[in-house]
């Protein structure tokens, strides 16, 4: 299978000194940030002063032009040491990706993405929201253009039920209807900078994992030129870009989870057998096992991120506006999602009461909480209920 | 009838049924008769799910069935988008 050249080979970035320090900082504040349920601020700085944020801008515009394999690592290798971290890290490079995919040469867009990577501004998204059941295609917060305003401003308010690190980003990525009278399908994605606009959080984020991503609701409001527009309806952004990359680079987060979880389960496994040498204590069988289902969840992810680098290029794009490929990259959130809690859980069973304690080098407590969330990210429900509708017309295989 | 005429003729058959089957399946959101053959269907409020339902609404009609790389947004968008699929399908 064929992959584009990227400007920056993938170790470039990831075995960067500043990356490798960002991974290092991560690690050493997981624990507290999860405990205190607060925002990784430690690991977020030192992935800002690596200059992460601009990774996935292309080169034209000061970026690093990495490529989904790139941020896939990345984002792996931070969902070892801090799975809120390496969350935020992914969400952002899938709001670059939709802005870099469908700016469609907009002077605004443009320049902005120039102002990631010089002012290295961390971009969070508000795509759910109160009332629509958690379906992200339909919106019921509408653009409203301001007639006769200078700069043809337009304005929208939105209950977001949730926008991740919402209180600590530099800006915001909306899904809104185009228009009051507009289906609630008909969305376009805004921009907007949080300096500028109203956002009064509406909950708390107290939850049982991924306590470090600060994920409460908000209420936002904004006015805006109505530059700030992606170009593109939110349904091709959805299907081209931001469905796929998401549901990648979470698979990345989860099998990051899933990763350090063995890693300890093996560690465990190694101080039994330093403690009778000669002999092979039984838990090394359950490891076996569990290093089956690991070799299955990392080439799951891989095989999905290969396939999406396939067709990202321009001639094998309308491929990713098929139904077989939303039926395939659900089934890659879907199983990844179940994979992380499955190996976790067998993690646990190895380390025994060694893991459960929250406290010590064999615990998997944080990481088996955190692998809950993954399947209540749209819902596995919703995404078998689209599949099982999809499947009365896709062939599968054909 | 000459072959072109012909095919003009079937072009206008097969519209009529695909317009009969949006109404029935599409779930818009406006009057058919708002609907012209280059109305973006998923702009005027066609879900997803709706899609499905037309799309084997289709092809129960038409005795076909659409190939993988047929089953995109792009073709399902506007009854002259469907109608160009089906006429290659048919190989009209």
């Amino acid at each position: 299978m064929s992959t584009p050249v990227t400007a920056i080979e993938v170790p470039e970035l990831t075995a960067s000194e500043a990356f490798q320090q960002a991974l290092a900082v991560a690690a050493k504040h997981a624990d507290d940030v999860d405990r205190t349920g607060r925002f990784p601020s430690e690991a977020i700085d030192a992935l800002r002063s690596a200059g992460a944020f601009g990774w996935g801008v292309p080169r034209e515009y000061g970026g690093a032009d990495a490529q989904i394999n790139a941020l896939a690592d990345a984002t792996l290798e931070l969902s070892r040491r801090c799975a809120a971290t390496g969350m935020i890290f992914a969400m952002h490079q899938i709001q670059i990706a939709s802005i870099v995919r469908h700016q469609a040469e907009s002077t605004w867009f443009r320049n902005y993405l120039r102002r990631v990577v010089h002012e290295r501004r961390l971009i969070a998204s508000a795509t759910s929201e109160v009332g629509v059941g958690g379906d992200m295609r339909r919106s019921i917060a509408a653009i409203e253009r301001i007639p006769n305003s200078p700069g043809d401003l337009v304005r929208f308010e939105k209950k977001a039920s949730t926008i991740s690190y919402g209180a600590h980003a530099d800006d915001l990525l909306t899904t809104v209807r185009c228009s009051p009278t507009a289906d609630p399908s008909d969305q376009v994605l805004i921009l907007t900078d949080f300096a500028e606009m109203e956002a009064e959080p509406t909950g708390e984020w107290d939850t049982l994992g991924m306590r470090g991503t600060c994920s409460p609701g908000f209420v936002v409001r904004a006015t805006c030129p109505a530059d700030q527009i992606l170009p593109v309806p939110f349904a091709v952004i959805a299907a081209e870009t931001m469905v796929p990359f998401s549901h990648i680079l979470w698979a990345h987060v989860w099998l990051g989870i899933s990763t350090e979880a063995f890693g300890r389960a093996q560690n465990f496994v190694r101080g039994q057998a330093r403690q009778n040498p000669g002999t092979t204590p039984p838990s090394a069988l359950r490891l076996s096992e569990l290093s089956v289902r690991m070799a299955e969840f990392r080439a799951l992810a891989q095989g999905a991120t290969q396939e999406y680098l396939s067709l990202a290029q321009e001639e094998r794009r309308p491929t990713l506006s098929t139904i077989g490929y939303a039926v395939r990259i659900n089934n890659l959130k879907i199983a990844a999602s179940e994979m992380t809690v499955e190996t976790c859980q067998s993690a646990l069973r190895i380390c025994g009461f060694a893991g459960y304690g929250n406290a010590g080098p064999y615990s998997v407590c944080r990481h088996l909480r955190d692998a809950y969330s993954a399947a209540l990210m749209i819902a596995n429900d919703r995404l078998h209920a689209t599949n099982a509708a999809l499947l009365l017309v896709y062939r599968e295989g054909k | 009838m000459l072959p072109s005429t012909q095919s003009q003729a079937t072009e206008r058959q097969n519209k009529d049924k695909i317009r009969q089957i949006v109404k029935d399946h599409a779930g818009l959101g406006l009057a058919l008769e708002n609907v012209s053959d280059s109305t973006d269907l998923y702009r005027a409020g066609m879900t997803s799910y709706a899609s499905v339902a037309l799309m084997i609404a289709l092809e129960n009609e038409f005795e076909l069935e659409f190939p993988d790389a047929m089953l995109s947004r792009s073709v399902f968008e506007s009854i002259d988008s469907i109608a160009s699929a089906i006429e290659s399908l048919q190989g009209v």
